[in-house]
């Protein structure tokens, strides 16, 4: 009960720090109410489902809104390392137009890294540390279908993650961050072959696109970085 | 899982569960104190006219917002399912089959809106191809006997309705489900928005080559009639933080966030195309 007490504590701490030094009624009535569920534990005498084990290591992405920001600012930082790299030693053949789009893209990543980075200021986790062994920068196929996987990805994190954000604000945010990503997805889909931007295997019947869960996406995220990134304490979904 | 853990449950994504539950704090208390006296069995009786009143108050929010992306959606869908009927307009090949593609997706986002409507209780509208002028009343007459003008007029629908889901999704928020799926649609409009972007920089799309697949500067269209769709979009301060103080363009910086558009300029913009 008193860790439960103190992490909101320290949440409320932080998250007045972030973009904004006003708290947000909608913020304040979600602390109000975690306060009263609390009272309303004690007297049940019952045990709170949702703990976590404190099990977990590696770099602990938090908790609320400040967790799925630091989510986002981790799946910015592998993507801007990638172009970065991509950038940095092009495949082999690449063309001027290939090139100058991936450099684009490049300069949208690390716009969207750093603005995270700012927007969290103290509460921003440290830099990850990358691990791009698997991927053959020099090979245009291996290039493109990486940046296709991480693109796709990248879409279906925001779409998973704009209901777990209380904060009108940030989900606004987040949403002028995914659309652009999506048109990332797409170009380098039609890179890969011309019409396949928006194809069945990322489309579904009802015309949407897919959207993961944070522990989804962290499993497949976690392949290209050595940190341990650690999500067990972002929100979850109601089922 | 007991009520409480419910209740947290959906604070996590409703941060104003208690406040719609009932608008005092006092109230809550006298919630919990009711909850320990009566029988177990009624209380999830309790709980579900509790919910009931609380969300009954937003559903019209919810449903406004859905009825206005249905609009949009079939605004879209007559305006491809028009352009791939009209004989000699699309060139076959990889042109024919994404234009296709597109005009599936919009029919199947009218589908799926026409269906949570009627399922909330509302009343989806209704349109008919002949309610659009996709002239806009003369500024595009060309639009369905040439390809680069239906394209133009494409990529205009396409980024406007990115737009317009985006400066939907907060009035969203009491409605995790519904916020979801129209996340979900949006990024399907955007991807197609990139792709006639490309399809734009093909000779038979018009040839404009200096076109890049995301929204740069205020108008990167070239038609200077959809000055209204990018209004705003030459934005580079986000949350108060200016992005080119990373070292990047302005151009990148704009490119790097899309923006939203209020409801009421997108039916502005919907308007010209409405009859």
């Amino acid at each position: 009960m008193k860790n439960f007490q103190h992490e909101d504590q320290e949440l409320l701490h932080k998250e007045s720090g972030i973009l904004t030094a006003k708290l947000q009624r909608r913020s304040f009535l979600q602390y109000a109410g975690a306060g009263a569920a609390g009272i309303a534990l004690i007297a049940a005498g019952c045990k709170k489902d949702n703990e976590t084990s404190g099990a977990h290591t590696g770099v602990d992405l938090g908790t609320g809104d400040v967790g799925i920001l630091n989510y986002a600012y981790a799946l910015e930082q592998l993507e801007a390392a990638f172009y970065t790299a991509v950038v940095q030693s092009p495949y082999s053949g690449i063309s001027a137009y290939e090139l100058s789009l991936l450099t684009d893209i490049r300069d949208h990543e690390i716009a969207h890294r750093e603005f995270f980075k700012k927007a969290l200021g103290s509460s921003a986790i440290i830099g990850l540390t990358v691990d791009f062994t698997s991927i053959n920068f020099s090979v245009r196929d291996n290039v493109l279908a990486t940046a296709k996987a991480f693109e796709d990805l990248g879409v279906s994190a925001y779409n998973g993650a704009g209901n777990l954000i209380k904060s009108a604000d940030y989900l606004l945010l987040a949403g002028k961050i995914v659309s652009v990503e999506a048109r990332h997805a797409a170009l380098i889909r039609d890179l890969i072959s011309n019409g396949s931007f928006a194809d069945s295997t990322v489309i579904d019947l009802n015309g949407l696109d897919k959207a993961r869960a944070p522990k989804d996406v962290l499993a497949i995220a976690q392949t290209y970085v050595k940190t341990t990134i650690n999500g067990s304490n972002l929100p979850t979904a109601t089922a | 899982m007991n009520i409480v853990n419910i209740l947290e449950e959906i604070e996590k994504v409703d941060g104003e569960i208690y406040e719609r539950i009932s608008p005092r704090r006092a109230a809550m208390k006298e919630f919990y104190g009711f909850g320990s006296k009566v029988a177990l069995a009624a209380v999830p009786l309790a709980l579900g006219s509790m919910f009931k009143k609380a969300y009954g108050q937003t559903s019209s929010t919810v449903l406004d917002v859905l009825n206005f992306a249905l609009t949009l959606e079939y605004l879209e869908f007559y305006f491809y399912q028009t352009g791939a009927a009209a004989s000699g307009l699309v060139p076959s090949g990889v042109h024919a089959s994404a234009i296709n593609t597109i005009l599936t997706h919009e029919m199947e986002h009218v589908a799926l809106l026409k269906g949570a409507i009627t399922a909330s209780g509302g009343t989806p509208v209704s349109f008919t191809a002949d309610q659009f002028d996709y002239t806009a009343k003369g500024n595009f007459p060309t639009v369905f006997t040439s390809f680069p003008t239906f394209l133009a007029v494409a990529q205009g629908f396409e980024d406007t309705g990115v737009r317009a889901y985006k400066g939907q999704a907060g009035n969203l928020i009491s409605a995790p489900g519904v916020l979801q799926t129209a996340l979900q649609i949006h990024s399907v409009e955007a991807r197609h928005a990139s792709h006639i972007r490309q399809a734009r920089r093909t000779t038979e799309g018009g040839g404009l080559t200096a076109l890049k697949p995301w929204v740069t500067g205020a108008n990167d269209s070239g038609v200077p009639q959809l000055d209204m769709t990018y209004a705003g979009e030459d934005n580079t301060v986000q949350a108060g933080i200016d992005i080119t103080s990373f070292g990047v363009t302005a151009a990148a910086a704009s490119a790097c966030f899309d923006e939203p558009l209020t409801k009421e300029a997108v039916l502005a913009i919907a308007s010209l195309f409405i009859k």
